[in-house]
């Protein structure tokens, strides 16, 4: 019968690399969730045009970099440990894969810990007004985000623990990483859109 | 039962002399004012195209049919083919649309830009407060001693265009008189300014045409454009409080105070609230309960009486009084002209 | 370890009469029988009519209530419906239809043929398919209970605020309304993920993105809207549940929130929607179509562009419902613009379909019959759009039967027509049996006459003004005959939605054996048996050109040069499949398919307490069902060695 060859390749067998669906699923959600908060923001500047009293957009003066700033840094540098852990599995090293996923998971958590200190110095509540309801509402989307992010990299720790993953079988933790990176790069629309613009003119 | 104003005769030839208007008077066929005659022949002229369009599409499909003499029932006794390629078809008929469309568009800014502004400066402005489920109306002044508060009927001059004001107490409404203005939304929080004129004297219905809740079916309302002379004599008795009443209707006056006056407002006296319509001149109005029934002497107790069973869900409850304690109220009532 | 002890180079075959291969295949696809199994199925096919059953289902119940408020309607001043019931009932009928039946029955359909249709043994991710079923399921029966205990939600299906806000709506009917179609999202999402990322990788060897069925190109433009559109209105309906709940002001107006944020968040998900459920069934009709008319569609690829086309202006349009809100004239005139332009890539429909037929050798089936008379409703509905895309024009019929008008001819007449005529072309896939054709010809004809008898009136009552949306009108608005003809004609619409259902229950038992090609039709899906068996092909098609099984017939390629509906690789070692290039459909990998699995099921039922725990306010029960949800997940990924995800080389058998 092998007349009617299509092909004579060899393919490569189950989930590998980007070739994984499960690869292809999470950019798709990653898509989604960017158009989410793509209209989480929309909210905030929709409502930032409207008229206001004075002194509530931003609620209590200019936001305060003191805590937003370095926290922005850590964030971006839990992305960092990500991408080498990500480079390492490449290369085989377990060790350092294991290493890199635990340094991102750990700075992902020091950046709830301070997220929620500057949560704590807000001298407003969800229910002042809408700029207070914009500000905790998407930074708590954000943090909701960065708990589900924190969850993955665990889990996926645990499993490089138990020696899943090798320069081959691998997708896991690059699906984790996709899903990671963009929590991270939501953020930085995040901080812009609270922290900075209020200081290039736009608050009312 | 609810009598219908339409069958009753105070109504009667009050109307817009057009035809239309009486057989079906929401319809905005026919139009009153220069505002509706800039939009009018738009609405024709997009009609007609569709109608056009339909009728072409319909007529090549029916052709496409049938144009093959014999027909198969069986798909697998026909040969498959591909005789031609058919982009001729694409090429020709979406030009053509596109030509239409292009047209449309032109007319609809050009449109859209002559209604924009009344074609003279309007003489005076109306706020219309939509309330959940009727309309307050108040005519603004520079002089506040010349402003007045009526409610659910729009006394306008025929003639010339009327600025308006529109906000909302609560829900979002719309404010639609089909014969002179198509619908702007009443939307709180937001002050939505608007203008229309009627050409001729006559009566014109309107309605609320964003949904609202229980009663947004019955949140209708009438314009009454009047000669010039006779609006200058509507407003000036406007502006006055009503006449003080007399003998049986003194009662009245007392227990309206009590009972009615948390919510509903007659110049002059203590009643004062603002809940409700204003009822200063109520017998001055044709219709009762945001323009769904007459206003007789009957509607009027009907609507004292149960105003649940007229307009159920309304935010007038049921008085828990006496007849005769209603009676003297009705009474009272029919004092305000 | 090297990437080369993951290889393996598949076997090739032509497959024909291999009964080995075929027993082994079925033992290693089938779904175990009995309740586990039936619970835990993975399989598109058994999905595919799990989701047209449930859409049907709420077809009819959404059709019930439409035919309670006609007869209320009927004349003026009843007294059948309080105004309370009255506003229920018509939200729901708007609900049901637009979110429980339109998406899913479509859904339903691509479903069970994109991967007949692609040559494919699976969507690309089985499991995720089941739990966007039981998502689906379950949103609809949360917002069903709310109505069912009498408070059901009443604003509308687009659900103005502040008339939604708790100071203007007390009950829970509108908090069920909000979660459950965060809910119900959630489902949407997830199967669109799926269909794109099976359009990406699942494509039978051979099948470039130039070969694909229209079908094919409605869902997946379908899917792609649907996944930068449906966060639109969760966050929506989400702001709104914490309004109602937690004391945020998003559209609190006396704390300077804005009415107008909710139109435009529900909009711009809305108008991408109102397309994402008809571009599909567009497609059934591409596809279709051509088959009676005994040639290929006309231009292709403009029918495909166009697809696309259409849904990319439809992200720019929205504001055509808020026409009557007071934005300015600038921004008015913009999206006026582009409402009335987006009718050329409709345009390029029509005028293909026409000259398919005119060019064609059209057969009187009934699918035949379905699908050309969706061509004069579609043109029919789409022009009441054209109007009021006209901003001056728009002012005066928005919110009047008028608009109901359009919408009725462009949902019944592109997403209802087609689905019968849908109905009628793959029942005999499905089942293996064909549907009465002379019942089918009755049944036609009473949804055809019963529809406009039933719709076209509505346009005239618009146009004489009668606005939506109300319980009851008075007598003298001239209104009265044209309504009494607008509940007959529903009736009569009715009773051929019930024969369509007959005959459908009665060709399953009795119906004429099909074979697997009874239509002669040119694509993959008619290469396999009918029904399908559970692997759906024997050997993974190779496919060269858009109509497979045509080929021979239209001689346009070089014999050396054809497909194989019959013959390509044989991939036995487990549940497998191939995955190919996004773009040329090259084989890419051999993956691993997933077996049937409760963790959808589960997940789902977690997922439902979340909401009832945000529904009751109960935060505890939030909180565990969270974590229930979360281990389920955890549980679901745990890498599996059987899947190929684990380092040890996969194991096969
Ligand atoms: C099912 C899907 C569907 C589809 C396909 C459409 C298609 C279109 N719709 Fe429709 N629309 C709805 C579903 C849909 N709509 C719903 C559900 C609502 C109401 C929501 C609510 O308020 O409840 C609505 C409401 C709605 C409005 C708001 C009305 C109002 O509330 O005031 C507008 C305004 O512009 C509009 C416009 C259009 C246009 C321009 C098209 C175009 O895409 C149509 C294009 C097609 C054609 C025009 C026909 C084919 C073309 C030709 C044959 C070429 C020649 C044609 C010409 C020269 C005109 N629609
Ligand atoms: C796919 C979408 C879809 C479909 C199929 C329908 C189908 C129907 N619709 Fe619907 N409709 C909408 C989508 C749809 N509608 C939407 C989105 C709205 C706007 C809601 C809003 O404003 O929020 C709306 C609003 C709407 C209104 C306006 C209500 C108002 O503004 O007050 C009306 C009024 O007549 C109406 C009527 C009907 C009728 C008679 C049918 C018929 O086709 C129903 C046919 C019946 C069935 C399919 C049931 C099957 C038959 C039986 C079970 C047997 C019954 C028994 C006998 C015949 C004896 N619809
Ligand atoms: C709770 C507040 C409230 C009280 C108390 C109340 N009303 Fe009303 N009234 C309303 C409201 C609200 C309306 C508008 C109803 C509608 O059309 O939806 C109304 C309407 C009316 C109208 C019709 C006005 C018009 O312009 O068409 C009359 C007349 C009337 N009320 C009389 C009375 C009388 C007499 C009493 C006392 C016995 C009374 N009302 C007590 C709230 C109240
Ligand atoms: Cu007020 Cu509808
Ligand atoms: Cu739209």
């Amino acid at each position: 019968m092998a007349e009617r060859v299509a092909i004579e390749t060899r393919l490569p067998v189950g989930a590998i690399d980007t070739r994984a669906s499960g690869w292809w699923a999470m950019i798709f959600t990653v898509f989604t969730e960017s158009a989410l908060f793509a209209y989480l923001l929309f909210n905030y500047y929709y409502l930032a045009v409207q008229p206001h009293l004075p002194d509530t957009f931003p609620q209590g003066g200019m936001p305060s970099l003191t805590l937003a700033l370095p926290n922005t840094i850590i964030l971006l540098a839990s992305s960092g440990a990500m991408a080498w852990a990500q480079l390492n599995i490449e290369r085989d090293d377990n060790r350092r894969l294991i290493l890199g996923l635990a340094a991102a998971t750990v700075l992902g958590v020091i950046f709830l810990v301070i997220q929620y200190f500057e949560w704590e110095q807000k001298p407003f509540t969800l229910s002042s007004t809408p700029y207070s309801s914009l500000y905790f509402t998407i930074t708590g989307f954000h943090m909701a985000h960065v708990v589900a992010g924190v969850g993955m990299l665990t889990t996926v720790l645990v499993w490089s623990a138990l020696g899943y993953f090798n320069r081959v079988r691998y997708a896991p933790i690059h699906i984790a990483a996709l899903y990671w990176h963009f929590v991270d790069v939501v953020w930085l629309a995040v901080f812009f859109t609270f922290y900075i613009t209020p200081l290039l003119g736009l608050h009312g | 039962m609810i009598p219908h104003w339409a069958t009753n005769a105070t109504f009667e030839g009050v109307f817009a002399a057009s035809p239309v208007q009486t057989v079906s008077p929401l319809s905005y066929l026919i139009s009153s004012g220069a505002k509706a005659d800039h939009v009018l022949p738009l609405t024709w002229g997009v009609l007609a195209v569709s109608v056009a369009v339909v009728a072409i599409i319909s007529i090549l499909l029916i052709g496409a049919i049938w144009h093959r003499p014999g027909f198969a029932l069986a798909a697998t006794t026909l040969p498959v083919e591909r005789p031609s390629s058919g982009l001729n078809w694409l090429w020709i008929g979406v030009s053509l649309s596109t030509l239409a469309l292009l047209a449309t568009i032109v007319w609809t800014v050009k449109v859209l830009a002559d209604v924009a502004a009344p074609p003279s400066k309007p003489s005076f402005t109306i706020e219309i407060t939509a309330h959940q489920w009727w309309w307050g109306v108040r005519y603004l002044s520079a002089d506040t001693s010349q402003s007045f508060t009526t409610a659910n009927e729009i006394h306008i001059p025929a003639g010339t265009p009327v600025q308006f004001r529109l906000v909302s107490s609560d829900v979002i409404h719309s404010f639609w008189i089909p014969a002179l203005t198509g619908k702007t939304d009443v939307i709180p929080g937001q002050t939505n300014e608007m203008w229309f004129d009627a050409k001729a004297p006559g009566i014109y219905r309107g309605q609320c045409t964003e949904y609202c809740g229980l009663e947004h079916a019955k949140m209708q309302m009438l314009v009454v454009a009047d000669t010039p002379a006779d609006f200058a004599a509507w407003r000036a008795h406007q502006l006055q409080s009503p006449a003080p009443p007399a003998g049986y209707a003194i009662a009245g006056q007392q227990s309206f105070g009590t009972y009615c006056g948390s919510c509903h407002t007659v110049r002059g006296t203590d009643a004062a609230g603002s809940l409700g319509p204003d009822l200063s001149h109520l017998m001055q109005r044709h219709t009762l309960a945001a323009g769904i029934i007459a206003n007789t002497p009957q509607n009027l107790a009907d609507w004292i009486a149960d105003p649940q069973a007229v307009k159920p869900g309304n935010l007038m409850q049921r008085p828990e009084i006496s007849t005769a304690e209603l009676s003297r109220i009705r009474a009272y009532l029919q004092t305000l002209n | 370890m090297t990437i080369t002890d993951y290889e393996r180079a598949p076997t090739v075959s032509t497959g024909d009469g291999n009964r080995a291969l075929a027993e082994r295949l079925q033992r290693i696809w089938e779904t175990e029988p009995g309740l586990k199994g039936w619970l835990s199925t993975v399989d598109h096919k058994e999905i595919g009519l799990r989701y047209i059953f449930t859409a049907f289902a709420f077809l009819v119940l959404g059709g019930v209530e439409a035919l309670i408020f006609r007869v209320q309607l009927a004349q003026p001043n009843e007294h059948l419906l309080t105004p309370e019931q009255y506003d229920q009932m018509f939200t729901m009928h708007g609900m049901t239809m637009i979110f429980l039946y339109a998406g899913p029955i479509l859904s339903g359909f691509s479903n069970y043929l994109w991967p007949l249709l692609l040559g494919a043994r699976d969507m690309a991710l089985p499991r995720l398919n089941a739990l966007s079923y039981w998502i689906y399921l379950f949103a609809g029966l949360f917002l069903y209970a709310a109505f069912a205990i009498g408070f059901g939600p009443n604003d509308g299906w687009f659900n103005y605020v502040p008339y939604a806000a708790r100071a203007y709506n007390n009950g829970p009917n509108i908090d069920f309304y909000s979660l459950g179609m965060i809910l119900l999202g959630i489902s949407t999402t997830v199967g669109a993920i799926n269909f794109v990322v099976t359009f990406m990788r699942m494509r039978a060897p051979g099948m470039s993105i130039n070969r694909v069925p229209i079908l094919v190109w409605g869902t997946l433009t379908a899917s792609v809207a649907n996944i930068f559109a449906i966060p639109a209105v969760s966050l929506a309906f989400f702001l709104l549940w914490m309004d109602r709940n937690i004391g945020t002001h998003f559209f609190d107006v006396p704390a300077g929130g804005q009415p107008l944020l909710w139109q435009h968040l529900f909009w711009m998900f809305g108008h991408p929607w109102v397309y994402a459920i008809v571009l599909p069934a567009m497609g059934m009709v591409s596809d279709g179509l051509p088959v009676f008319c005994r040639r290929p569609i006309v231009g292709y690829s403009a029918v495909a562009l166009s697809t696309v086309a259409t849904m990319v202006l439809g992200f720019g349009v929205w504001v055509h419902h808020m026409f009557a809100t007071g934005l300015p004239t600038i921004s008015l005139s913009f999206f006026s613009a582009a409402s009335i332009i987006i009718a050329v890539p409709s345009a390029v429909g029509v005028f293909a379909w026409l000259a398919t037929i005119w060019t064609g050798k059209p057969v009187f089936t009934t699918a035949f019959m379905f699908f050309a008379s969706f061509i004069m409703l579609f043109t029919i509905g789409g022009v009441s759009g054209f109007m009021t895309g006209s901003v001056p024009v728009d002012w005066q019929l928005t919110d009047t039967y008028f608009v109901v008008a359009h919408i009725h001819y462009v949902l019944i007449g592109i997403n209802v027509f087609p689905v019968a005529g849908a109905v009628y072309f793959w029942f005999p896939k499905f089942t293996g049996r064909m549907m009465d054709e002379r019942l089918g010809r009755w049944n036609f004809w009473t949804m055809f006459i019963g529809f406009n008898l039933g719709f076209f009136p509505m346009h005239i009552s618009g146009l004489l003004g009668m606005p939506r949306r109300v319980y009851t009108y008075a007598d003298g608005m001239g209104w009265d005959t044209l309504n009494l003809i607008t509940t007959i004609g529903s009736f009569v619409f009715g009773i051929g939605v019930l024969m369509l259902i007959w005959n459908v229950a009665i060709s399953y038992r009795r119906g004429r054996p099909a074979g697997d090609n009874p239509w002669d039709a040119p694509t993959l899906e008619w290469a396999t048996s009918s029904p399908p068996p559970p692997y759906n092909f024997l050997v993974i098609p190779t496919v060269q050109s858009r109509h497979p099984l045509w080929e021979e017939r239209l001689n346009e390629q070089p014999k050396d040069q054809r497909s194989y509906p019959h013959a390509g690789l044989v991939l036995e070692q487990g549940k497998e499949a191939i995955g190919t290039t996004p773009l040329d459909a090259q084989p890419d990998i051999i993956l691993k398919m997933p077996g049937d699995s409760p963790a959808p099921l589960i997940f789902a039922i977690s997922l439902t307490v979340i909401f009832v725990g945000l529904l009751i306010t109960t935060w505890w029960l939030v909180a565990l069902a969270a974590l229930a949800t979360a281990a389920t997940m955890i549980g679901w990924l745990w890498p599996e060695r059987k899947l190929g995800e684990t380092a040890e080389p996969a194991v096969h058998g």
